[in-house]
């Protein structure tokens, strides 16, 4: 079936992509100017990325064909990684500006989106190529993305292979207050609440960025306790884990007693899974807390108190009334964060907000959730 | 909260005939099982040990929180032994105590992760032995789980074969911490073997596997990997789903044993959802996943989740259905569910009925 906002498309202007969207388009969500918080420029290979580097890193990554690192857990063409009416003609999906422009800052009248990066450059294991290409890719976005379209924010992409080098990146950065975030994905080599990455907090929190983990692995252990599963679709399904032990590692190593200040977003993660979480972990912790006295607090506490979570996909019941008591579970009208997971296939047509998210959370979710926890987007507003 | 107060102090006295389907024998000492091993494995065990996938050669991984490996305080039997080890102990202080009118045993001892697998195949063997002579044979009330090596399969399936018939085995036994996820060909000489003899295959949560127990590594504490048992089981259950493992068997029954239960509704949603997205990559996979899951899954009920506010824990039993959960305990270990104050809000008779006795009757042919 072909998703409606598509006919809309075609029926009112037609011709190509980029230029097909006019106001008359624009989808009327119950508020304006949402801010979208999972938005996903594609890098198109590594050849862009070339002027944001040395001479010595230009020769190397021409001569060792260093190129085509698109993650394994988006492989281009499968059908999560790009809407049927939202790729391009050329290139992969979310490589057009103009495209992203029409299809999502206009289509959805949003104010801000943030750029999520998913190029592979945080997975790969040399630690300097990894701080080079990450940083060719802030640069890139910021030139190519954020000079060009004021609505676009972006995250700070980072390898963790090093933290001191993550956290020199993020100084790098901090200037720039369109920067809003430090983006890591769901599965790396070591649970993230460990002490190793504790300069990467300490830099975040002192800049006011959110930690955003985002779905994807960097492929450093099987992703599940019993080895790799065959399929994408398992795989995918089964980021809930990486998610689930990144929050159990935050909590238990005490991330958030050291980093009062710090939040942590949760992207792209599914929304549904938290209230088992915070009910299994807050009983683990009254049997177990001596293990880790310096977790004063519940889990479930702690965790409403500095996760968020973007809202595509939500992976929600069929039933909308079910819908509404599952959000209801998570116990906080805090933490839901809008996002359109643009151009990844979460939704159809234009039902961006999934049935039975309750319309009194609608402004909450959409801009003052967002807002609350990017504080830098508080200053673009002004 | 007061209405939360008034909900917890709720006592459900329980007295239907439970199945408890999550009873741990012990040991009286390690070396017990010697008795039923050959000379030759007993020799090795003196010299090589019994190695597993765990970095200590003999202790678990994750310290527990109280002496005996994370034990109830009260289950030390008075005769000596370590709780769990003695079987007239455990009579008194849980089966009669409790009303338990069938309770089915979940040895840990390993076996199935040895890596020796002539070792892994013989310490199985014994195991099921012990549990005949020490538990299931002098006490019908138990019910054994016929413990086997899923790497190896044809071991696996001649220790079928040996009891073949023998009813005080209602269950075939593997961890879910396997080598592949268990929907994968390796284990499907396994599984056909237990559809075959008509035994559902009960996956309880290991204390340790051959991969990490995240899939961003190992976890620090034990309060991580208590919680981290779940995942091992959502995995097997989206494995034998996105395998085709259901449409090959239709007849196989599964047993998730000691993850909770509230993980279901969300993997089940998620599941359907992005095989809705992605089922040109699975054809083999024709229905949406929840449909299988809810034909083919049993989960125990330990440890049951607590909720803040207890009644949303009816929410989890509705989008599961009340058929499909299974009492358990967990006896003798700490956090045990007692049947009088394992649900914080208030189960219909119906309900209860179901949970404490009468699915996993039929899902083991207890009578």
């Amino acid at each position: 079936m072909m998703p409606a906002s598509r006919l809309r498309y075609n029926d009112s202007v037609g011709g190509r992509a980029s230029t097909i969207l006019g106001a008359e388009a624009q989808v009327t969500l119950p508020h304006q100017g949402a801010i979208d918080c999972d938005i996903h420029p594609a890098v198109p290979g590594t050849k862009v990325l070339l002027p944001f580097m040395d001479e010595f890193w230009q020769d190397a990554i021409q001569n060792r064909n260093i190129d085509r690192l698109e993650l394994a857990s988006y492989p281009p063409g499968a059908p999560l990684s790009g809407r049927p009416d939202w790729r391009t003609q050329a290139g992969n999906p979310g490589s057009d500006l103009a495209q992203l422009r029409a299809q999502a800052l206009d289509h959805f009248g949003l104010s801000h989106a943030i750029c999520n990066c998913l190029y592979g450059a945080q997975a790969v294991y040399d630690q300097e190529l990894g701080r080079v290409l990450c940083r060719a890719i802030n640069d890139w976005i910021a030139k190519e993305w954020l000079d060009r379209e004021p609505r676009l924010k972006s995250s700070i992409v980072v390898s963790l292979m090093n933290p001191e080098l993550a956290a020199e990146e993020i100084e790098r950065l901090a200037g720039d207050r369109r920067f809003v975030q430090v983006l890591v994905l769901a599965m790396g080599e070591m649970p993230l609440g460990r002490q190793f990455y504790w300069p990467i907090y300490r830099a975040a929190e002192r800049h006011g960025l959110p930690i955003g983990i985002h779905a994807g692995g960097m492929v450093r252990h099987a992703p599940t306790q019993a080895g790799f599963p065959s399929y994408l679709v398992e795989d995918y399904v089964g980021q809930t884990q990486g998610f689930s032990a990144q929050l159990l590692s935050f909590v238990a190593e005490g991330v958030f007693v050291k980093f009062p200040g710090l939040k942590v977003v949760l992207i792209e993660s599914g929304v549904t899974w938290l209230p088992s979480l915070m009910w299994r972990f807050t009983k683990d912790w009254r049997g177990v807390r001596p293990e880790v006295p310096w977790v004063k607090e519940p889990p479930a506490a702690i965790i409403r108190e500095h996760v968020r979570l973007t809202i595509q996909p939500l992976d929600g019941p069929p039933d909308a009334a079910d819908v509404e008591r599952i959000v209801d579970q998570l116990g906080s009208d805090d933490m839901l964060l809008f996002a359109t997971d643009y151009p990844h296939w979460q939704f159809d047509g234009d039902d961006v907000l999934p049935p039975g998210l309750p319309a009194r959370l609608h402004e909450k979710i959409m801009i003052d959730n967002p807002l609350a926890t990017y504080p830098r987007l508080k200053e673009a507003k002004q | 909260m007061t209405t939360t107060l008034l909900e917890r102090s709720v006592v459900q006295p329980v007295r239907l005939g439970i199945v408890d389907c999550d009873i741990h024998p012990v040991m009286r000492a390690p070396t017990d099982i010697l008795e039923f091993l050959p000379q030759r494995w007993r020799q090795h065990i003196a010299s090589f040990g019994a190695r597993a996938s765990r970095p200590f050669l003999t202790a678990i991984p994750y310290p527990r929180m109280t002496p005996g490996n994370g034990v109830r305080m009260d289950a030390w039997p008075p005769n000596g032994g370590p709780p769990g080890s003695d079987l007239d102990f455990m009579r008194s202080h849980h089966l009669d105590a409790n009303g338990i009118e069938f309770g089915i045993l979940q040895p840990l001892a390993a076996g199935s992760q040895t890596l020796d697998q002539d070792l892994g195949a013989a310490m199985c063997t014994a195991i099921n032995e012990w549990q005949l002579a020490r538990w299931i044979g002098p006490e019908p009330r138990l019910k054994g789980s016929l413990c086997v090596t899923q790497e190896d399969p044809d071991a696996a399936i001649a220790e079928m074969e040996r009891h073949a018939g023998n009813r005080a085995f209602v269950q075939i036994a593997v961890p879910p911490r396997t080598i592949e996820p268990f929907g994968r060909r390796r284990y499907w000489k396994l599984i056909a073997a237990a559809v075959e003899h008509d035994l559902p295959i009960g996956l309880h949560s290991a204390a340790y596997g051959p991969h990490a127990n995240s899939g961003t590594g190992w976890l620090s504490y034990y309060i991580e990997e208590h919680f981290a048992f779940a995942f091992s089981l959502q995995t097997v259950v989206a494995s034998l789903v996105m395998e085709g493992v259901f449409e090959r068997f239709p007849t196989l029954k599964i047993v998730a044993i000691e993850g909770g239960f509230a993980w279901v509704p969300p993997l089940m949603w998620r599941l359907d959802k992005h095989w809705h997205r992605m089922r040109a990559e699975v054809p083999h996979v024709k229905r949406p996943p929840s449909e299988y899951i809810r034909e083919h899954v049993w989960y125990t009920t330990q440890p049951v989740e607590e909720p803040e506010r207890s009644a949303d824990i009816l929410d989890t039993i509705r989008w599961i259905g009340a058929d499909r959960l299974m009492f358990s305990t967990d006896y003798p270990h700490w956090d045990y569910d007692d049947p009088n104050y394992a649900f914080k809000a208030p189960l219909d008779e119906a309900t209860r009925k179901l949970i404490f006795r009468d699915n996993a009757r039929a899902v083991y042919r207890l009578s």
